[in-house]
């Protein structure tokens, strides 16, 4: 019994300790930005390639499929009612609101999270960040700080590419082939979404964008300078991320609600 | 005047650097870097327990010893990358320990350093690699860089191989290249890590004589963690042999060659038995093979 509330007083301090880290750490590439996105915006243009558009085709992909998912339920759901007309506004607002953010986010960690943390994790484990260090060049602004931007930026537009798909996929199965008609499809989603709805989608991008960028650089930066270590690092980015995003958005959709 | 930059030809300094505090170097003592008392250790394992030496400037200095006494520990807690737990790491008459980030980014400027292992930036191409340092702290054009930058391959023979990637490299050219990185910025100290692993007779032969060439011509001093006696022995002028947390013998190549001491002897001529123990602490061989915890 004493050995257990031991271990768990050791895992709180444990906690607390990097849980405090962390946010030491996340000033310290906040603080680093601003210089980093005036002064070397090129760095942050590859890094938005690296993760943003190398990540095109799994947002891409999912989010068809995402909005043909929802074409499906939503007409068996709304055809019961006899609104099957509304399932443009439907798809639009979960589309646009929740899963446009959520599941970009999701497949952010899965395909750019890893690679960050990753490739952060190697390069601290073949000494490329200590031989910066010795060639006098801080590596915060120089590789994390370029690679959190880049996630930040490229969030937000992977967001606005998931919803647009989906919406598309969502049109392809309601109205190509389920037969709804087009223009109640395209009006009641331009008559009921309004910019309100969209900012909220927009904030969820921006804050999981902060959020998922962030792990991974942490996650790249604080692995354990081993193959086993690198790997450890990657598996808790994609952990950590989605945790993290599933409370963030219950926390923005409680308070925007 | 630029801090710590006195070198005849050192490039010039960004500006905002120019308004920090200024921490001059005694550029003229005869000791570049004085260790004193030196004490350090990882969690429960002893590292160093007062080590003292001195790095004469100009010479080419090794640190010898066992694998584990903490040679490459040494050169970490001489550039600051560790602190030490008591005890002080003069450079050119400075106490390392009170250098604020800025200064020590600074004094760090004089510094290169070769890693064991390279330590080449993968997403950067050969040239790129060497650049580097240039681009971070120089506002020299392109035109010049290019100049210095296919110079210095030029002097490790791989001028050729300005485009390739890192991954494309051999160890050893690879080790070329993160050298030719290290004098890019025309240094004061360099730092070789372990130089001679790995490398085919040929390169060891042409990093030998690139270490005393550039240490007689440019008057860098340098300093050498290696465990290979003979090449060692070719090159250095002063060596230190660490062993047990402290310095068990210094002196020229020769004077350690023919030290009386047992360690000295057994590490130079590479004696399995001596007052180093070849086994690690280990319960009874007997025992353990033919005991209770063998059935």
């Amino acid at each position: 019994m004493t050995s257990v509330v031991r271990d768990l007083f050791n895992t709180s301090v444990e906690f607390v300790r990097t849980f405090g880290a962390f946010q030491l750490f996340s000033l310290r590439v906040l603080r680093h930005s601003p210089e980093v996105l005036l002064g070397r915006f090129g760095l942050v243009v590859k890094q938005v390639f690296n993760t943003g558009a190398l990540s095109l085709v799994i947002i891409m992909v999912c989010g068809l499929f995402v909005g043909g998912v929802l074409g499906l339920q939503g007409y068996s759901n709304l055809a019961r009612f006899n609104a099957e007309d509304s399932i443009g506004v439907f798809a639009a607002f979960g589309l646009i609101k929740e899963l446009g953010p959520v599941i970009t986010a999701l497949l952010f960690a899965g395909r750019a999270g890893t690679a960050l943390a990753s490739e952060i994790g190697l390069m601290k484990a073949t000494d490329q960040l200590s031989a910066m260090e010795m060639m006098a060049v801080n590596p915060v602004p120089r590789v994390l700080v370029p690679r959190f931007l880049g996630g930040v930026i490229a969030m937000p537009l992977l967001v606005a590419v998931f919803s647009m798909i989906g919406l598309f996929g969502t049109h392809l199965v309601a109205v190509e082939l389920l037969s709804v008609d087009v223009g109640a499809f395209w009006q009641q989603i331009q008559i009921t979404v309004d910019m309100e709805d969209i900012n909220e989608g927009i904030i969820k991008s921006i804050v999981f964008g902060v959020a998922a960028s962030m792990i991974a650089v942490w996650e790249g930066y604080n692995a354990v300078p081993t193959a086993e270590g690198v790997g450890r690092a990657t598996t808790r980015t994609v952990v950590i991320t989605a945790i993290a995003v599933l409370v963030f958005d219950f926390m923005i959709t409680a308070v925007m609600i | 005047m630029l801090c710590y930059a006195v070198a005849e030809g050192t490039y010039v300094r960004q500006g905002p650097q120019k308004k920090q505090t200024m921490k001059q170097l005694d550029d003229s003592s005869h000791n570049l870097i004085e260790i004193r008392n030196l004490k350090f250790s990882r969690g429960h394992r002893v590292i160093f327990k007062g080590l003292d030496l001195d790095i004469k400037r100009g010479e080419v200095t090794a640190f010898m010893g066992p694998s584990g006494t903490g040679k490459t520990t040494l050169l970490r807690l001489i550039t600051r990358q560790l602190i030490p737990e008591e005890g002080t790491i003069h450079i050119g008459g400075i106490d390392i320990a009170t250098l604020n980030m800025a200064e020590l980014y600074r004094l760090r400027q004089r510094f290169g350093m070769l890693f064991q292992n390279g330590a080449l930036l993968t997403d950067l191409n050969v040239f790129e690699n060497v650049a580097f340092p240039l681009r971070e702290h120089t506002k020299l054009t392109n035109r010049l860089i290019r100049h210095v930058v296919l110079t210095k391959l030029h002097a490790v023979g791989l001028r050729g191989a300005a485009d390739m990637l890192p991954s494309e490299l051999s160890g050893g050219m690879a080790r070329r290249v993160a050298l030719a990185r290290a004098m890019v910025m025309d240094p004061d100290i360099l730092i070789y890590d372990e130089p001679f692993v790995g490398l085919d007779p040929i390169s060891m032969g042409v990093i030998v004589r690139l270490v005393r060439r550039m240490n007689d011509t440019l008057g860098i001093t340098s300093i050498i963690v290696s465990h290979d006696v003979a090449e060692v022995s070719t090159v250095a002028d002063c060596s230190f042999l660490i062993s047990g947390g402290k310095v068990a013998a210094s002196g020229s190549p020769d004077e350690l060659r023919t030290a009386k001491s047992e360690l000295v002897r057994q590490f130079m001529h590479g004696m399995a038995d001596g007052p180093v123990a070849f086994h690690y602490q280990a319960p009874d061989y007997e025992e353990q093979l033919l005991g209770r915890d063998a059935e």
